[in-house]
C-alpha cells in the first residue's frame, strides 16, 4: 500500500500542491485527473523521486521513504513517461535490461529472459533489435512499459498515457494497465482524458488548480 | 619545369616536413580531445567557480589568435616565468590548450542538446550519475558533436602550419625553402597537394567514425 500524508509543493512561493493526503492499495488504480496546470504531472514527479517536496511523508507498506534521495536501493516506483524517454542510443532490448544489469546487478541471461517474455507479453516480440527511432508511438510506449517493469516496480505511474495516441490505441493501454492490475501493481495514471479515467479507474483523484 | 627529377629531389625534404606536421597534428588531437570533453563537463557542472574559470579560458584562448599564443609560449613564458619550453613541446603546449579550448564549446554544446528527460529516465531506473553519464551521454553527445569535431580536426592539418614562426619545420616551412632557394613555385604546389590529400583522408575517416554512429537517430 501506498500511502502519502500532507504533501506540499511549491515552485518559488507558489503552492502547487497543498497538504494533499491519500492511499492506494496493493493492484488498486489510481487516476489522477484535472485540468492542466493543477499539477497533476508536479504530483507524479513528487511520487517517483523527481521533485523534493516542501512538505509529507510517503510510505510503501507502512515504512517511510523519501522517493527524491532513495537512490541505490531496489527501485519500487516505476515511471512510464508522457514522451517516453526511450534511449534512443540503445535498441529495445537494451533499453529493457539496462537497468536491471546495472542497478540491481541482475546476471545478463536473467535480465534477458525477463525481458524478452515481458516484450513478448507486450506484443513486442521480433521489435527486440529495433531502435526507438523505427518505432510507432503505441510501441514506443510499450517498451517505456517493458523498461519501467523490468526493474520490478511495486507503484508503476503513467504520464497522460493516451495524450499522444490514436484513439484505437487508447484500447490497448487500457487492457495493458488492467493485465498489471491482475498482476497485484499498483499503478497511479495521471490524465486530462476523463474517459479514459473511468475506464481503467479503481480510485479517482480530482485535483484542481490553486490561485 | 615539372620534371621527375627535380620532384624526387625535393620530395624527401618535403616529407620529412610532412612528419613534423603530422606528430603536431596526431598528439594534439591526443591531448586535446579528453581535455576538451573534460572541460565541456565543466562547463556544463554546477560549480560556479569552475565555470567561471573554464569560460575565462575559453574567452582568452579562442579570443586570441593561435599565432600569439605560440609566440607567447615559445618566447614569452621564459621571460615571465621559470618555463621554458624545446620549441615542439611549446607548439604541442599552445596547440593542445588552444584546441582543447574549441572542443570544450563543442562538448557543452553537446551537453546541452541532450534531453533532461534523459536525465530524469535514468535516474528513475536508479542508475547512477557516472552510469548515465557512460551508457546514456556519451553516445549520444558524441553523435551530436561528430560533425563539428570534424570541422576543427580538418582545421588543425591546416593549423599545425603556424609552428613556423617558432622554427619547426613543418611541411610548409619545407616548401617554403626549398621555393625561394630554387626560385620556383613548384614545391609549394606540392606542398598544397599533399595538405589535399591530408584533408582528403582526414574526411574519409571522419566519414566512416559518422557511418558507424548512424545506426540510430
Amino acid at each position: 500500500m501506498l500511502k502519502i500524508e500532507n504533501l506540499t509543493k511549491k515552485f518559488n512561493e507558489r503552492t502547487i500542491i497543498d497538504n494533499l493526503s491519500f492511499e492506494v492499495d496493493d493492484g488498486e488504480i489510481l487516476t489522477i485527473v484535472g485540468p492542466s496546470g493543477a499539477g497533476k504531472t508536479t504530483l507524479l514527479r513528487c511520487i517517483s523521486g523527481l521533485e523534493r517536496v516542501d512538505r509529507g511523508q510517503f510510505y510503501v507498506d507502512d515504512v517511510q521513504f523519501d522517493p527524491y534521495l532513495e537512490k541505490g536501493q531496489q527501485s519500487t516506483i516505476g515511471v512510464v513517461f508522457q514522451d517516453y524517454q526511450l534511449f534512443p542510443n540503445l535498441n529495445v532490448l537494451d533499453n529493457v535490461i539496462l537497468s536491471p544489469q546495472l542497478a540491481l546487478k541482475m546476471p545478463v541471461a536473467t535480465a534477458k529472459n525477463e525481458a524478452l517474455d515481458r516484450l513478448k507479453r507486450l506484443r513486442l516480440d521480433g521489435k527486440e533489435q529495433l531502435y526507438p527511432y523505427q518505432l510507432s508511438g503505441g510501441q514506443k510506449q510499450r517498451v517505456a512499459i517493458a523498461r519501467a517493469l523490468a526493474m520490478h516496480p511495486k507503484i508503476l505511474c503513467y504520464d497522460e498515457p493516451t495524450s499522444a495516441l490514436d484513439p484505437e490505441l487508447r484500447g490497448e493501454v487500457r487492457d495493458i494497465i488492467k493485465g498489471l492490475k491482475r498482476d497485484g501493481i499498483t499503478q497511479i495514471v495521471v490524465t486530462h482524458d476523463m474517459t479514459f479515467a473511468d475506464e481503467v479507474a479503481d480510485k479517482q483523484l480530482h485535483v484542481v488548480a490553486l490561485k | 619545369m615539372l620534371s621527375v627529377h627535380y620532384v624526387s629531389e625535393i620530395l624527401p625534404s618535403l616529407l620529412a616536413g610532412m612528419m613534423m606536421t603530422l606528430k603536431i597534428f596526431f598528439w594534439t588531437l591526443v591531448g586535446a580531445l579528453p581535455l576538451g570533453m573534460l572541460f565541456g563537463l565543466g562547463l556544463v557542472s554546477k560549480i560556479k567557480p569552475i565555470k567561471y574559470v573554464l569560460n575565462f579560458y575559453v574567452w582568452l584562448m579562442r579570443g586570441t589568435p593561435l599565432l600569439l599564443q605560440l609566440i607567447f609560449v615559445f618566447y614569452g613564458l621564459p621571460i615571465v616565468s621559470k618555463l621554458v619550453f624545446q620549441r615542439y613541446d611549446a607548439a604541442l603546449f599552445a596547440f593542445i590548450l588552444n584546441y582543447a579550448a574549441y572542443f570544450a564549446e563543442i562538448f557543452r554544446g553537446g551537453l546541452q542538446s541532450v534531453d533532461r528527460g534523459q536525465y530524469e529516465a535514468a535516474k528513475v531506473l536508479r542508475l547512477s550519475y557516472w552510469q548515465t553519464i557512460r551508457k546514456i551521454v556519451v553516445p549520444q553527445v558524441a553523435k551530436i558533436v561528430l560533425p563539428s569535431i570534424g570541422n576543427e580536426v580538418i582545421n588543425l592539418v591546416k593549423d599545425s602550419s603556424l609552428v613556423y614562426v617558432i622554427g619547426i619545420g613543418d611541411l610548409l616551412r619545407a616548401g617554403n625553402v626549398a621555393s625561394s632557394r630554387d626560385v620556383t613555385l613548384i614545391p609549394l604546389v606540392l606542398v598544397g597537394v599533399i595538405y589535399l590529400l591530408l584533408t582528403a583522408a582526414c574526411t574519409y575517416l571522419l566519414r566512416k567514425v559518422e557511418k558507424h554512429y548512424a545506426y540510430w537517430r
